[in-house]
């Protein structure tokens, strides 16, 4: 168990997100940076499919209840445990009443918190992920006891530590195939779309983020059709908005991009004012 | 007859197929048809099904290794011609109390038209609607059939809190809020049923080729029945549909 002494911004219950309802429209949601959390899970040993702990900016505080082994990655929010720094990317032993705190961002959105065999709260439809009217919470709060199990021996652990490219926090090249409706810009749309570096607005959460600059817009709303993911989509009035990992299954905006795997956890780690260069890979 | 569809690769581990760019009850029956096909064959490789007006999207496990040769297999598992199993079709009864108490934009609605709160009610609740596919919203159904006298605007600034439950019309659609949301429809009811339930093994009852027909009930009936799904003592009335 692990009991919430101070929930942050905003720390969920994640994992790989649930499939095979898109038909009923429910969102696949799961972590928005899964690459960050297939670390995390894999220095574990653990499943891929094992939920963590989701937490962007930090701000959070824990206390363990039980002994375990943890894995702390994805963005550097200075996490300490009893206030001594730890390394991320790395396993961590962790013993009663240990606790751990996130301090000061130095890079990335969003951490990850693995813990051995991952956090047991109730699946719902398949996955563990936090989302409004599936799961009874939406965010963790202070004073909610978390569900791990003790893990006292087996894995070793150690100084050693797998270190994230620099590049998957601070480039700006977010790689992308055409999407569907790409075929209908003109050609000074396309460029617009491919030339212009875009900052993120302050709009930008779970379910989507939105571009501060404008496309000139002329193409029309389309039938109703699915949406994924990593979906770009041109607004009427000229705003791009890239839908993240809790976007709805269907929209009818035109889909001009599509992020690859890669690009969505990389935007996962990016916030409000900074920017982005979309780049089209072929498939 | 429409068109054989088209194939957009949508990523790299999803494949966009689309059919004439219109909203037809045919298409929704071919785009049936070909995903009970695909689920059939394929369901290893395709982990989810994504159905719109004119489009089907399948989202694969894994990246597409080789995306003409698998739009290849496809078009051949579009021709076959193999007797599917049945798949059951029903028509639902959905009670819907049109009481003005819930029936927030009726008046504006009836200014607007000519058409009296008594005839928009009968307009409404005479028709049969088709369930095309379920999308926005778990559980938010979008349905086809609606009056043309019936097709009102989106609010011009949508409300911040629409009720679960909610019956409303927006253009030429109409639907039911299966929670609280954000919707700028206009509302002309509620039904006391859940259109989405995750203690339900299929959190939605209707999928896309069921109908819907809304049965008018009154302020007790409403309350009765809302009483009786919280007991869990009520059924929906439904009828199985042959094509």
């Amino acid at each position: 168990m692990i009991r919430v002494l101070k929930a942050g911004f905003y720390t969920s219950i994640q994992d790989r997100g649930r499939v095979g309802f898109a038909q009923n429209g429910v969102p696949v949601s799961g972590v928005m940076d899964s690459y960050a959390a297939d670390v995390a899970n894999s220095i574990l040993n653990n499943s891929l499919e094992d939920a963590l702990l989701e937490i962007t900016f930090g701000g959070c505080k824990l206390e363990f209840l039980v002994e375990t082994i943890i894995c702390v990655s994805g963005g550097d929010f200075s996490a300490t445990i009893n206030n001594k720094p730890i390394q991320l990317n790395s396993r961590i032993k962790i013993n009663t009443k240990d606790v751990l705190s996130f301090g000061k961002i130095n890079f990335g959105a969003r951490c990850y918190l693995a813990v051995k065999d991952g956090f047991l709260t109730k699946k719902v439809l398949g996955s563990r992920s936090f989302y409004q009217n599936i799961t009874n919470q939406i965010i963790i709060k202070k004073g909610d006891i978390l569900p791990i199990t003790t893990f006292k021996s087996g894995l070793e652990t150690s100084n050693s530590a797998i270190k994230i490219k620099e590049t998957h926090f601070n480039s700006e090249d977010i790689y992308c195939y055409e999407g569907p409706e790409f075929e209908l810009l003109k050609d000074h749309q396309k460029e617009q779309l491919l030339e212009n570096i875009f900052t993120i607005s302050n709009d930008n959460n779970r379910m989507g983020i939105r571009l501060n600059e404008l496309i000139e817009n002329n193409i029309p709303s389309i039938l109703t059709s699915a949406v994924l993911p990593g979906t770009v989509q041109l607004t009427p009035s000229g705003k791009l908005i890239v839908l993240m990992r809790d976007c709805q299954v269907t929209g009818g905006y035109p889909r001009v991009l599509q992020l690859t795997g890669y690009a969505i956890n990389k935007l996962a780690q990016k916030t409000t004012h900074q920017k982005l260069k979309f780049i089209i890979k072929s498939i | 007859m429409h068109k054989k569809p088209t194939y957009k690769p949508f990523g790299n581990a999803s494949i966009l197929i689309e059919w004439q760019a219109i909203i037809d009850e045919e298409i929704l029956n071919d785009i049936i048809l070909f995903k009970e096909k695909i689920q059939k064959e394929k369901s290893i490789v395709v982990a989810d099904f994504i159905i719109g007006y004119n489009s089907l999207t399948l989202k694969y496990t894994n990246e597409i290794s080789n995306y003409s040769d698998e739009v290849e297999s496809l078009k051949s598992i579009y021709k076959q011609d193999f007797k599917l199993q049945k798949t059951e079709k029903f028509l639902w009864e959905v009670p819907v109390c049109y009481d003005l108490e819930f029936g927030i934009d009726l008046k504006e609605i009836s200014e607007k038209s000519n058409l009296t709160i008594e005839e928009i009610i009968k307009l409404h609740s005479e028709k049969i609607y088709t369930v095309f596919f379920i999308g926005f919203l778990p559980g938010f159904l979008y349905l086809g059939g609606l009056d043309s006298q019936l097709h009102f605007d989106r609010k011009p600034n949508p409300r911040l809190k629409v009720a679960k439950g909610a019956l409303a019309i927006g253009g030429k659609q109409t639907g039911v809020y299966p929670e609280v949301s954000a919707g700028g429809w206009n509302i002309i009811g509620r039904t006391p049923i859940h259109f989405f339930n995750i203690k339900n093994d299929n959190p939605c009852f209707a999928k896309a080729g069921d109908k819907i027909k809304f049965k008018p009930i009154s302020l007790e009936e409403f309350y009765q029945t809302e009483k009786e799904i919280a007991e869990n003592n009520y059924i929906i009335f439904k009828t199985l549909l042959n094509d």
